[in-house]
């Protein structure tokens, strides 16, 4: 940490030979520390936690660790992608909670099994990634106000067709009847099973999509010319690429993982309940947001998203063994974020002048 | 006395020696121009002169005072005003002139907290009154010309008691009119005792009003030269080498039309025109900022419309909607601003060198989708010797590049497929003499396409082309046949 101080402090005059060579050494060191320095606390806090906690670094533990912070990963990764075309999806949060209003919905009211009903949903989530598209590429509504309107008008559609109530066996509907159907059993498998008994299939969804999403932007032309809209869109115009097709395919991704992350929630808590998915948003923003320390690249990109939602999820799970309340959690992850950004932007400055 | 006296300079960052002991004098009521080729320590010199950066060792005396800002304010209260390239920053859409004017009298402390338009309008007044000229005061400052920007940015850099004025290539964006116009309110201000240090690439500004040229090259002050002043020694010392002529003989357009324009109308009211670009033939279009140069390229590229007329290329009808129909036709555009239209912000995805040069050819290169092979890097290197590109290496970050060297990396984005037609708009924007040079050179050792280069520098057109046409309001006005120098008077003016 010295090597910051010294880096932002104005600089003296003095020789130059020296001290060029010292200052050389000890931005290097900085850049090390800045691009490790998730990793190096998110090491401490493993210690640290399971020296205070022995239970904590049980396997079992760390699985459910993984399996908390599944979703907010999944829609992180959504983030990134919208992030990573120069937008903003704020509408992911609506999305998945409505996402388990309409799986539920599906499998009560219509008696659709697992095989009918995630399809539908991850559809259901593509077409509003669609409509978030349109307005924006189309109709050039500011992504923020696009998405954010998208955001209310989910949160009030959710509770129309059950005028308000909460999804599970047995709701009786407006029209007076009474849902004859139930949750498909295997559904729940999604957000409840083990593979081989360790580890979660929520968590194995969480692998698959950061594995593709991560090959997608970072190893693949599509990817490149993904963050080149995001970067210049002027210049990927002119490069003959088509920033409204990549803009739409972005917000479908991002609609389309806000799904599949509803579908988990609902599988794991095994009803439509209105209010599920509040803080989904805010966590995956901040997911992608503490992403962009990660490796320091100063830029949305999966992977660092990915670390990002394991690096709160590990705080908190710790902090809550040791029996911290939990009402700081969200201090707690404030602070994350702010000390986060704080390190990446704050020093990155001076070496790059 | 100097008014400024610069000795031993020196400034490093991290292991590269921007400034070298650099030792200057500016008396008061001279203009002393700055040449110097890209990365030879101008921007570190000034940003030391205005406050933005400190010296790591030297010292400068300004009126026999030892003087090292810490900051522009600081600079500016010692009397060192600065005027920066990019005038659209010293004021924004919505403040009127006046306003803009007063900008850095609101931000200081002990001005009053409420202001009437009366007010405004009479500081502005007198604002104008020190600098000695005219601005419509009530305008809003978006709807400014390029040229009146600058002149706001000089009547408030002056506005407080000033003794050196530093001007950083204030004619970029001007006409020759507008060029003509400043320097006499430059001259007059000199007149008035003023020092000016006035930073271009241009020699013809620095042959209209400097007093005296120095050259910067590698961080250090290398040559001096006074009235009358010896340019091709100047450029010379500048670049370290001889300089040949880029140009090799004139090639008459012998190939066959691979552009043609018929009635083409620019505007729905501007006059029709026609054009013919052969193949294996440089043509240059030049003409004042806003003539309509860059909206005759953007329309054969398909990033504009033509508001009338036909486009021909190779005989067939050219009509393109997008870029991406315009590069499939054979067509390629090097835009105007490469920061702007072409090159992606640092540490961004795609901001390497290779990844520069690869963007359009994305598909191409990488069909099955994944960037594996290699290919980008492959054509990097070529590119790197091909155009005597300084870099660390194909993976380097094109922000690290000098402004000339980003450039090449530009024109070979365009060169590394194949065209029929190469667009080039104001492809010398803030690139050094040499090399412009080595851009020319390369511009012109291809035969097997047809360029059309638009420029606002009538030189830069005469340099590179076998046949210059001049645009002005947003139609071709005359199309001389054979050599530049049949060019009508007044764009040698």
């Amino acid at each position: 940490m010295t090597s910051i101080i010294d880096e932002t402090a104005p600089p003296v005059p003095r020789s130059a030979n020296t001290s060029a060579a010292t200052s050389t050494w000890l931005a290097d060191l900085g850049t090390t520390l800045r691009s490790g320095a998730v990793f190096i606390l998110l090491a401490a806090l493993l210690i640290g936690f399971s020296t205070a906690e022995p239970a904590f670094a049980n396997l079992g533990n760390l699985m459910s660790i993984l399996q908390a912070v599944a979703v907010v990963a999944i829609l992180g990764a959504g983030v990134t992608v919208t992030l990573a075309v120069g937008g903003f999806d704020l509408s992911i949060g609506a999305i998945a909670a409505s996402s388990v209003m309409a799986a539920s919905y599906a499998m009560i009211v219509w008696g659709l099994d697992t095989y009918a009903t995630v399809p539908l949903v991850l559809a259901f989530g593509a077409l509003i990634g669609l409509v978030n598209a349109f307005l924006i590429v189309r109709l050039k509504v500011p992504d923020l106000l696009a998405t954010l309107s998208m955001m209310f008008l989910l949160s009030g559609l959710q509770l129309i067709p059950t005028a308000g109530r909460s999804i599970s066996a047995g709701l009786i509907l407006p029209n007076g009847t009474t849902a004859s159907g139930a949750y498909d059993p295997a559904f729940l498998l999604i957000g409840r099973a083990s593979l081989f008994g360790i580890v979660p299939v929520s968590v194995v969804l969480m692998a698959l999509v950061a594995i593709a999403l991560f090959v997608l932007t970072e190893r693949t032309r599509i990817g490149r010319l993904l963050f080149a809209t995001g970067g210049n869109e002027i210049a990927t115009r002119l490069a003959g690429a088509s920033t409204a097709r990549l803009k739409t395919l972005a917000y479908v991704i991002s609609g389309t993982l806000a799904a599949l992350g509803g579908i988990v929630v609902a599988a794991r808590v095994g009803r439509g309940d209105v209010s599920s998915g509040g803080s989904l948003l805010m966590d995956a923003v901040a997911a992608a947001l503490i992403g962009f320390t990660v490796l320091g690249k100063r830029r949305p990109n999966v992977l660092g998203t990915i670390v990002g939602a394991v690096f709160v999820g590990v705080l908190l799970n710790g902090l809550t063994m040791l029996n911290a309340p939990y009402y700081t959690q969200d201090f707690v992850k404030g602070a994350v974020l702010v000390g986060a950004l704080a390190l990446t932007y704050g020093t990155g400055r001076s070496t790059s002048s | 006395m100097p008014l400024l006296h610069v000795d031993a300079l020196s400034r490093s960052f991290q292991s590269t020696r921007a400034l070298v002991n650099a030792t200057l004098i500016i008396d008061a009521g001279e203009i002393v121009a700055l040449m110097g080729a890209n990365g030879a320590g101008k921007s570190t010199l000034v940003k030391i002169l205005s406050g933005v950066l400190p010296a790591d060792s030297g010292l400068i005396t300004l009126n026999g005072q030892t003087y090292a800002p810490r900051t522009p304010a600081e600079a500016a209260a010692a009397g060192v005003v600065t005027v920066h390239q990019s005038t659209d920053l010293v004021g924004a859409a919505g403040l009127s002139v006046a306003d803009t004017l007063l900008l850095t009298r609101f931000s200081q402390r002990g001005q009053p907290f409420f202001v009437s338009r009366a007010s405004i309008r009479r500081q502005a007044q007198a604002i104008l009154d020190i600098a000695g000229f005219d601005l419509p005061l009530d305008r809003d400052f978006a709807d400014l010309t390029a040229a009146d920007r600058q002149l706001v940015a000089i009547a408030r850099a002056l506005a407080n008691r000033a003794d050196l004025l530093i001007l950083d290539e204030p004619t970029a964006s001007l006409s020759i009119a507008e060029s003509q116009r400043l320097f006499s309110i430059l001259k007059r201000l000199r007149d008035g005792g003023l020092a000016i240090l006035y930073i271009s690439h241009r020699t013809a500004d620095l042959e209209a009003i400097a007093s005296r040229v120095l050259v910067m090259r590698g961080g250090a002050v290398a040559g001096a030269f006074k009235r009358p002043i010896d340019f091709s020694a100047a450029i010379e010392t500048m670049i370290g080498r001889k300089l040949q002529s880029a140009r090799p003989g004139i090639r008459l357009a012998e190939g066959a039309p691979v552009l043609e324009l018929r009635d083409a109308r620019l505007l729905p009211g501007s006059a029709p025109f026609d054009l013919t670009v052969h193949t294996g033939e440089v043509v240059a279009i030049t003409g004042v900022l806003g003539a309509g140069k860059s909206r005759l390229l953007s329309a054969i590229f398909g990033a504009g419309r033509l508001a009338a007329g036909e486009m021909y290329l190779d005989g067939r009808r050219h009509r393109p909607q997008t870029p991406a129909e315009a590069i499939a036709a054979g067509v390629a555009m090097a835009a105007e601003d490469r920061h702007r239209s072409s090159l992606m912000p640092a540490d961004w995805p795609g901001s390497s060198l290779a990844a520069t040069i690869s963007l359009p050819h994305l598909a191409k290169w990488y069909p099955h989708g994944l960037l594996f092979g290699g290919r980008e890097r492959r054509e990097a290197e070529k590119a790197i010797d091909r155009l005597h590109i300084k870099a660390s290496g194909p993976l380097a970050p094109i922000t690290s590049l000098s402004g000339g060297n980003q450039q090449k990396v530009v024109l070979a984005r365009w060169e590394a497929e194949p065209s029929r037609l190469l667009l080039l708009d104001e492809p010398f924007q803030g690139v050094d003499v040499g090399a412009r040079h080595d851009i020319i050179q390369a511009i012109r050792s291809r035969s097997d396409r047809a360029t059309l280069i638009a420029t606002s520098d009538p030189e830069e057109a005469h340099e590179v082309a076998d046949r210059i046409l001049i645009i002005d309001h947003h139609s071709l006005v005359a199309a001389p046949q054979g050599t530049p120098s049949d060019l009508p008077q007044e764009i040698h003016a």
